[in-house]
């Protein structure tokens, strides 16, 4: 067996016949926290739902912890944090009811809740600093403690692979802290994390590696490059539109 | 109520009480899903259902269960694959279940007045096996909605999140679609094909505004469910009104009550002087309702 948590190997994928990945190939291995940096819609996302399964690839392949994605069933081992909660539908939930949600992998669909359960709920609610709102209703809260109910709800199933969609963009500083050091908590314990991000901000410190993509091909694989032009600046706000205009520097590194 | 002594009362009100507690177990998910009406669209399939029933001499209620489950296999399949043609595939079997169901009903050699007990509901003239019938598959429709509430929640929550943690997506969503069909075509023998959907969102829409929970409101909306019929019944019999009316009358009278109630409390507690912040009242979206 390998210790290849992840491996894409020429991916193309795509949405209604327009190309977004071309020919990507990718590989983590156990323990390591990888970034996938790039601009919007340089298909950045698209490579992180190809390997979760939520976006078929046209050609190429992907397997999860040695195992093609295609018949993969330990679903437990993967922990999902998607971009943000979806629209509320007017039906409240509390914090530790969505959290909960992240159990499911584990326990199957027909076996109740049990002690084990809660408190594996309990433990990632601690883990993201949200432990006093476990009662609130999810709507309450802010968009930085609903980002960490999702990170909540992926560690509460005690996963060895974290899948990051954009998690801290447009989340306040208190919720970046609180979620670099749940990372840091994770990748502590062997765990191993995959993350798309627009900035590393606070989580910067933590990646080992990072894979820039540039219209649907992988730029550059190694260090994390360093912050170019302004966005250097510490507090630089993230207004100006992103596309292929994008000034070279970061992401046209190679 | 001397009324109650009467066996037809009686399981009419036992109908409506099954009817009352299952439907807005159900009804929940819907809400949450953003289909809130859906319960309409598979009614007006099912009386498609109940006009081959009645043509061919065969069970009116059978053919409707198959019906509805046909049709809302169908719109799980349609919203599933595209998006976009979805409105209109709805639409054409809401059209064409209704119409389909009015000229079955003519061609056979039953009256109008059958047409109005499933258009309308008929209640009191259900019979002890239809009894029988409502009973067996509202307890498996209760049973489903409770013992699956967790993945049912998921699924409706955030479906991506549930095909990444290796739920059978697919299958809880046409397990759905086919406990709606037979919630549906037992609440036709209540409510009736105009006012089903009512049972299933309405005591829900009422208790997502004072829950915070998801287990919590559908708790409450399975007593607002229950209340609505035990009471929607017992004025039917007091008054004199059509029982399924007289049930959705009541729920949505509930839910006009509990609304003032909660933006009224809301108001006082906002005026009030508040020593340590308090998280904002839940802002209530109705479900499409």
């Amino acid at each position: 067996m390998t210790s290849d948590v992840v491996s894409v190997t020429n991916g193309v994928a795509g949405y209604d016949g327009r190309p977004v990945l071309r020919d990507v190939s990718l590989t983590v291995t156990a323990g390591e926290v990888v970034a996938i940096l790039g601009a919007n819609g340089s298909g950045k996302s698209t490579l992180v739902r190809a390997v979760l399964g939520l976006v078929p690839l046209s050609a190429g392949s992907v397997t999860l912890f040695g195992r093609p994605a295609r018949r993969f069933r330990q679903w437990h081992r993967v922990g999902y944090v998607p971009q943000r909660l979806g629209a509320g539908s007017g039906v409240p939930a509390t914090v530790a009811e969505v959290v909960a949600a992240g159990r499911l992998a584990r326990r199957g669909i027909l076996r109740p809740p049990g002690r084990a359960d809660r408190e594996a709920v309990a433990e990632a609610l601690r883990a993201v600093g949200l432990a006093d709102r476990a009662k609130d209703p999810v709507a309450t809260l802010s968009g930085g403690q609903q980002q960490r109910t999702l990170i909540a709800r992926a560690l509460a199933g005690r996963p060895e692979l974290l899948v990051l969609d954009e998690p801290t963009a447009g989340v306040d500083a208190v919720s970046q802290e609180a979620f670099a050091g749940a990372l840091r908590d994770f990748t502590a314990g062997g765990g191993t994390v995959l993350l798309v991000a627009h900035e590393l901000g606070p989580l910067r410190p933590l990646i080992s590696r990072a894979v820039v993509v540039h219209q649907g091909v992988i730029a550059h694989d190694g260090a994390v490059p360093d912050p170019a032009g302004h966005h250097a600046a510490p507090d630089h706000d993230h207004v100006h539109p992103h596309g292929p205009e994008e000034p070279a520097g970061l992401w046209s590194a190679r | 109520m001397s009324l109650f002594q009467y066996d037809f009362m009686l399981r009419a009100l036992l109908g409506a009480l099954i009817i009352g507690l299952a439907a807005p177990a159900l009804g929940i998910y819907l809400v949450q899903r953003r289909l809130a009406l859906i319960g309409d669209g598979i009614g007006h399939v099912a009386l498609t259902g109940v006009g081959a029933g009645l043509l061919f001499q065969t069970s009116p209620v059978l053919m409707a269960v198959v019906a509805a489950t046909i049709g809302a296999v169908a719109i799980e399949l349609i919203r599933e694959r595209g998006r976009t043609s979805g409105d209109l595939a709805l639409a054409l079997l809401f059209y064409g279940g209704i119409a389909g169901g009015v000229v079955l009903v003519g061609l056979s050699d039953s009256t109008s007045a059958n047409l109005n007990a499933y258009l309308f509901g008929a209640l009191t003239t259900t019979h002890p096996e239809d009894l029988i019938t409502i009973a067996v598959l509202g307890a498996a429709v209760l049973v489903t909605m409770l013992l699956l509430r967790p993945a049912l929640f998921a699924v409706c929550h955030d479906e991506e999140y549930a095909r990444v943690s290796g739920l059978p997506v697919r299958a809880l969503n046409l397990l759905l679609a086919i406990t709606t069909a037979i919630t549906v075509t037992i609440a036709m023998r209540a409510v009736g094909v105009l006012l089903i959907s009512a049972l299933m969102v309405v005591p829900v829409a009422t208790a997502q505004q004072v829950t915070r929970g998801f287990r919590s409101t559908m708790a409450a909306a399975m007593a607002l469910g229950l209340f609505a019929a035990g009471a929607g019944i017992w004025m039917a019999a007091v008054a004199d009104t059509a029982p399924g009316a007289s049930v959705v009358v009541l729920a949505i009278a509930s839910f006009v009550v509990v609304t003032l109630l909660a933006a009224g409390w809301r108001r006082i507690r906002r005026s009030r002087p508040q020593p340590t912040p308090v998280p904002e009242p839940h802002e209530v979206v109705l479900g499409g309702s």
